[in-house]
């Protein structure tokens, strides 16, 4: 065939030649079986900022991993470089057992990724959206349209699907870009930012559908946030990346349990110190602390909600206040900065530029 | 026997995939009226006012001087919706739209090929309507100066197509739209002797118009429409088959080093 490099060549060798590789790169670089993303020693430096920073992460196959962290922290340079859209410096990982430098096509397609700003042709409808994308992921003809109808249905558009994308709300963009991202059956799905820039409403919903797509895909879901509601809500695993590292990873619960559980301050009927010594029998308190002057008795438990009306057996209130840690309290403690104030900034530049879109 | 079965279904998986980035391509074409309009708006005003303009007046063409700029509106038609097109990877770019196609598993030829294939398109599409409209005013085609004058549009689209193709790949701004219009649409077309014959031309110029692709285009055209040109057709044809390769190369490393993000 005289057009046969243009069409296919180039491609064929590569993947003739990787086939070779791959089962040396299981051996080395598999540490566990059910490790579907291992990050080594990865570095992007740029002039004179380095982005991510030695990181080190291994992501389990079908958990939902949260990558947490202000603007800036290198949560979008590290899922590019997850997507092979961006060469790292130095260090490397696997994806699917993939090779992310030098095996890029076969990342490429074990991969989704929904991009911060939409990305989708707004002169094509959504329907032809994801026919131009499973075409590109080579999605069997045999299963394509069926494909696209589960797709379509699972981010409720195929009512809207003979619509051009430019009629479409903000919220449905997302969406759309959510089922392209999974038209090729992907074993990983990158949502960067999926709920920048909506409002209130269309982020609740964008929520349900990542909760239904949890359900109902057997995939594994990376997404980075700075909404710290929104990592707790969504996600198994939490990994708090700050300049580029990650500095606490653990599930929310823990993570919040690392703050030595929810604050209870009860204001005394009496002023003088009640018997406290019941209290220490129970599993759930961690710490009492000693009664101040305007008598307010602190205690640090388990489960507030919970365990409140069993303290308010023994313990006569005259008001009660109790407060849970947020990840939030987490983010502070590790970095000694406020998530929230250094967010807004960045993500006002961020939606400014998203809506010139 | 295995080698030949994947390599069957690799061409198979691109040749789908360049038929989906064509189609895009071809589909926002269509439904991008205003730019259809516009586009072939241009050329029919410069073949009437300027045709009809300097035709009154124009000596030494030896046919009609509307006639005579006809194939020079043909190409100039072509060139405008080629370097447009492939230069319209810049929005392609802002919009991210590209980057959904960098992550997928297509390899930046595919991408090229696929944008060159929908610019030859829309400058065949173009052309036609133009073709439509010379036979109105008495330009006469046979079924060999049709195949010709097609031939000649395809490569001449394709070559341009990757010069826009290109340049868009190292420019980031929409701003640099401009800087293209004026830089390298404008000259390619007037230094391509659209408007003027290529005889008795200060020797400054004349070296100008040798070394601009368009030029062979245009007396290519003008040997398949109208039956005058300074060249045979074969050599016209084979020089600017010998640009289209060299720029259809330089395009596709320029589309490869391209940063994805």
């Amino acid at each position: 065939m005289s057009n046969g490099y243009f069409v296919g060549w180039r491609t064929f060798q590569i993947d003739y030649f990787y086939f070779f590789k791959i089962s040396r790169h299981n051996t080395l670089i598999y540490i566990s079986i059910d490790c579907l993303i291992a990050i080594r020693d990865l570095v992007k430096r740029y002039d004179n900022l380095t982005a991510v920073d030695r990181l080190n992460l291994d992501i389990h196959e079908n958990e939902v991993f949260g990558l947490l962290g202000s603007n800036g922290a290198g949560k979008t340079t590290t899922i590019h470089m997850l997507a092979t859209l961006l060469k790292p410096t130095s260090g490397t990982a696997t994806v699917n057992g993939f090779d992310i430098v030098t095996q890029s096509a076969k990342v490429r397609g074990s991969v989704g990724i929904v991009f911060q700003a939409p990305s989708s042709d707004d002169m094509l409808t959504g329907y032809e959206n994801l026919k131009l994308h499973s075409w590109l992921y080579s999605v069997p003809r045999q299963v394509r349209e069926k494909r696209i109808a589960e797709v379509l249905d699972l981010v409720g558009l195929t009512e809207r699907k003979s619509d051009q994308v430019k009629k479409y709300s903000g919220g449905m963009r997302r969406r759309l870009e959510i089922a392209r991202g999974l038209i090729h059956k992907p074993k990983v799905i990158f949502l960067d930012e999926p709920t920048l820039g909506l409002d209130p409403s269309s982020r609740e919903s964008m929520w349900k559908y990542i909760e239904r797509l949890v359900k109902e895909e057997k995939i594994t879901i990376i997404l980075t946030t700075h909404y710290m509601e929104e990592a707790d809500m969504l996600c198994d695993r939490i990994g708090i990346i700050d300049r580029g590292k990650i500095i606490a990873l653990d599930t929310p619960s823990k993570l919040k349990g690392m703050m030595g559980g929810d604050i209870v301050k009860l204001k005394l009927v009496e002023k003088k110190r009640p018997n406290t010594d019941m209290l220490k029998n129970f599993s759930f308190v961690h710490k009492i602390e000693n009664i101040s002057d305007d008598g307010l008795l602190v205690l640090s438990v388990d489960n507030a909600s919970r365990n409140l009306p069993i303290i308010l057996k023994y313990i006569d209130a005259e008001s009660v206040e109790y407060t849970i840690p947020t990840l939030n309290d987490v983010f502070l403690r590790s970095t000694g900065r406020n998530i929230k104030e250094e967010a807004e900034g960045g993500f006002m530049e961020k939606y400014a530029r998203y809506e010139q879109k | 026997m295995l080698n030949k079965v994947v390599d069957t279904m690799i061409i198979e998986a691109n040749l789908g995939r360049l038929y989906a980035l064509w189609l895009r391509e071809f589909k926002v074409f269509l439904r991008e009226r205003s730019r259809l309009i516009a586009s072939t708006f241009t050329p029919v005003l410069w073949l009437f006012v300027i045709g009809s303009g300097f035709g009154s007046t124009h000596p030494s063409t030896g046919v009609d001087y509307q006639k005579f700029i006809f194939p020079g509106i043909v190409s100039m038609s072509v060139i405008f919706s080629s370097v447009f097109f492939g230069s319209y990877i810049i929005w392609d770019r802002k919009f991210d739209f590209l980057k959904s196609v960098m992550v997928a598993p297509v390899s930046r030829d595919t991408v090229f090929i696929g944008k060159t294939l929908g610019g030859m398109t829309t400058s065949l599409v173009q052309a036609a309507i133009l073709l439509a409209i010379g036979m109105a005013i008495g330009i006469n085609l046979n079924v060999l100066s049709l195949i010709q004058t097609i031939a000649v549009v395809l490569l001449l689209s394709f070559a341009l197509t990757s010069v826009g193709l290109a340049i868009g790949s190292y420019i980031e701004s929409l701003e640099g739209f401009q800087l293209i219009i004026s830089f390298v649409v404008f000259p390619l077309f007037f230094l391509s002797a659209a408007l003027f014959p290529l005889k008795n031309l200060p020797g400054w110029l004349f070296f100008l118009t040798a070394i601009d692709p368009a030029t062979y285009a245009v007396d290519a055209l003008r040997n398949a429409i109208i039956g005058t040109s300074i060249h045979s057709f074969a050599l016209d044809v084979g020089v600017l088959a010998a640009f289209t390769i060299a720029f259809a190369i330089f395009g596709s490393y320029s589309f490869r080093r391209m940063k994805a993000v």
